[in-house]
């Protein structure tokens, strides 16, 4: 378990988190969710052991993440930022392997992970490319595998669905999906929240700061939460499959 | 290509080398240095440790180079940014101006003593933020202010040939150097370049951006400290030895990047190769020219590093446009 315990973080001396606990379990996705600013982000760098705090604390499995040796921490806990910055124009199977760096262990388990990893992504016949001739969404999948590549127990993932099409965001989802059923715990902020109604198992609403709401789909996106985060009314039909759908009305009267 | 880059400068270094032992304004052929020529005297006391200098000194201004270039994220970086050459520079300008540097070592140990100062300001600059804005910014300010203190120092020589003697030792060069150089030197930048390999994984991790790499277990101000100390080592010897000398860390990661993967790991060998090539070269072509006084490394590697510098920044323009 990855959990996050009464998290205070001040940024430019103003407040990010005021008190935020949330777990990350095995086996599932957890999508982060709540308004630009509300601290989803500082979050998922907390939970990815990235950012010190002023107050509460982190926990891999009861060890603080803070003091895990770097290296050991990152084999466990793979992070995905948001902005998907390469600087050198190599190419597709070496910046793969950069998701091998904290391990190393024999080629062989290298090469098969990497392997592994470009083929849960579609990026097998990407390899000899580079960087600089793939396209935005040929470039998210690569940088997706670069994290897979490294095994990690979780998975944390800064808006992966960002400036991806609807279907690269379902091959993506499906990544994920994959993932968390082979027991990777899978932490990922979203915007969208008719996306994060059917794919997350569990959902955290953050709200300035704060843990507005968690649970699941139909516990967090109540018609109340998200008028009281979001500003906005919405429509929840429950399918007949226990999933919600979501459909945004316009904005709620203020006052 | 990629597989046979190594090997092949290698080949390029050792047989670059042995020529410029035959190279010059005497040209001694292969066979007088096994005959008990009396020119062989010129081969083992002047070429053969000159020689060698031109090899640590240009691998080592290569391999910082690329270091450089990988941890900047920047192709544009060159270890004379980092305002450690400048300060070694100081150090030298400083014993020359006290008359100090007829005395064996001490130009050297000064100019290690001036490149070991900036490395500590710089470090105290960038604290333990390992933040490359404040690095870089640190270096820059470091830089200019070692060269104006130069040209002070330069302003307030004492007699025109102190001046002239000062000036003549910024240009760079490798003339007239003996073993006590070498043997300064190699062992500073065998500790600077281990250092700097230590560096590599670091450096393809911040490939990624600086995020990625601390959550792929880099320690963002471990890897400034080896990389201020691992360059300052080599920049430094590199200084006191010879002079200054630029470009060579500009140029040759340039060159030899597009024949590897271009990660920063990859680069880093096959820079101090080129590098050590590049100087003996060019160090051998300096001296058997048909000047009247021997034209200085320094000047020749900037009078090709400039135009290379201009070719490179039309291409980029082309590029981006």
């Amino acid at each position: 378990m990855l959990a996050a315990r009464d998290l205070v973080l001040k940024l430019g001396g103003a407040p990010a988190l005021a008190g935020v606990s949330a777990a990350i379990a095995p086996g599932q996705i957890t999508a982060i969710i709540g308004p630009n600013g509300a601290g989803k982000s500082s979050l998922l760098a907390c939970l990815a052991g990235l950012q010190r705090v002023a107050a509460g604390q982190v926990t891999l499995d009861d060890a603080p993440v803070l003091k895990l040796d770097p290296r050991q921490r990152a084999r466990r806990i793979g992070f995905l930022p948001q902005v998907a910055e390469v600087n050198w124009d190599i190419d597709v199977e070496t910046l793969v392997a950069l998701g091998r760096l904290p391990h190393r262990s024999a080629p062989a388990a290298d090469a098969a992970a990497i392997t592994a990893a470009m083929a849960a992504t579609d990026c097998a016949g990407l390899a000899g490319r580079v960087v600089s001739s793939l396209s935005g969404g040929e470039r998210a999948r690569v940088l997706l595998a670069r994290v897979l590549a490294g095994q990690p127990d979780y998975l944390l993932a800064d808006e992966p669905l960002a400036n991806l099409d609807p279907g690269h965001q379902l091959d993506t989802i499906a990544c994920l999906r994959a993932a968390a059923d082979a027991g990777t715990g899978v932490a990922i902020v979203l915007h969208d929240l008719a996306l994060a109604a059917q794919i997350a198992d569990q959902l955290v609403l953050l709200h300035n700061g704060q843990v507005a709401a968690n649970g699941t789909a139909a516990q967090v996106l109540t018609g109340p939460n998200v008028a009281k985060v979001y500003g906005i009314d919405i429509q929840v039909e429950h399918q007949p499959d226990g999933r919600l759908h979501l459909m945004v009305k316009g904005r709620s009267q203020r006052g | 290509m990629k597989r046979r880059l190594i090997p092949l400068l290698l080949a390029a270094l050792l047989l670059a080398s042995l020529l410029s032992l035959i190279a010059g304004k005497v040209w001694i052929a292969p066979a007088a240095m096994l005959a008990g020529d009396e020119r062989w005297a010129i081969i083992a006391e002047l070429r053969l440790p000159r020689m060698l200098l031109a090899v640590i000194v240009g691998g080592g201004l290569g391999l910082a180079g690329a270091a450089m270039q990988g941890y900047l994220r920047n192709p544009l970086a060159d270890p004379g940014l980092f305002g450690v050459s400048a300060g070694a520079a100081l150090g030298a300008v400083l014993a020359i101006f006290f008359g100090l540097s007829a005395t064996p070592y001490v130009l050297s140990a000064c100019a290690l003593a001036g490149a070991g100062a900036a490395m500590a300001l710089l470090a105290a600059l960038a604290g333990h933020s390992g933040s490359i804005i404040v690095f870089t910014l640190g270096g820059v300010v470091i830089s200019s202010l070692a060269g104006a203190l130069t040209a002070l120092v330069i302003s307030l020589a004492p007699t025109p040939f102190a001046t002239g003697q000062i000036v003549n030792w910024l240009m760079g060069a490798l003339t007239d150097r003996s073993w006590n150089d070498v043997l300064v030197a190699a062992p500073l930048m065998a500790l600077g370049a281990i250092i700097l390999a230590g560096t590599a994984r670091a450096l393809d991790a911040l490939t990624l951006g600086e995020a990625a790499a601390r959550s792929l277990g880099v320690n963002p101000s471990r890897l400034q400290w080896q990389v201020i100390i691992g360059v300052g080592l080599i920049v430094g010897a590199s200084v006191a030895a010879a002079g200054v000398i630029g470009f060579i860390g500009l140029i040759v990661p340039h060159l030899v990047r597009p024949f590897t993967r271009r990660n920063p790991s990859s680069v880093l060998l096959p820079s101090a190769l080129g590098g050590a090539l590049l100087l003996v070269v060019a160090d051998a072509a300096v001296r058997a020219a048909p000047t009247v006084s021997e034209l200085r490394v320094g000047i020749a590697m900037s009078l090709l590093g400039g135009p290379f510098f201009l070719a490179l920044l039309l291409r980029l323009r082309r590029k981006l446009a």
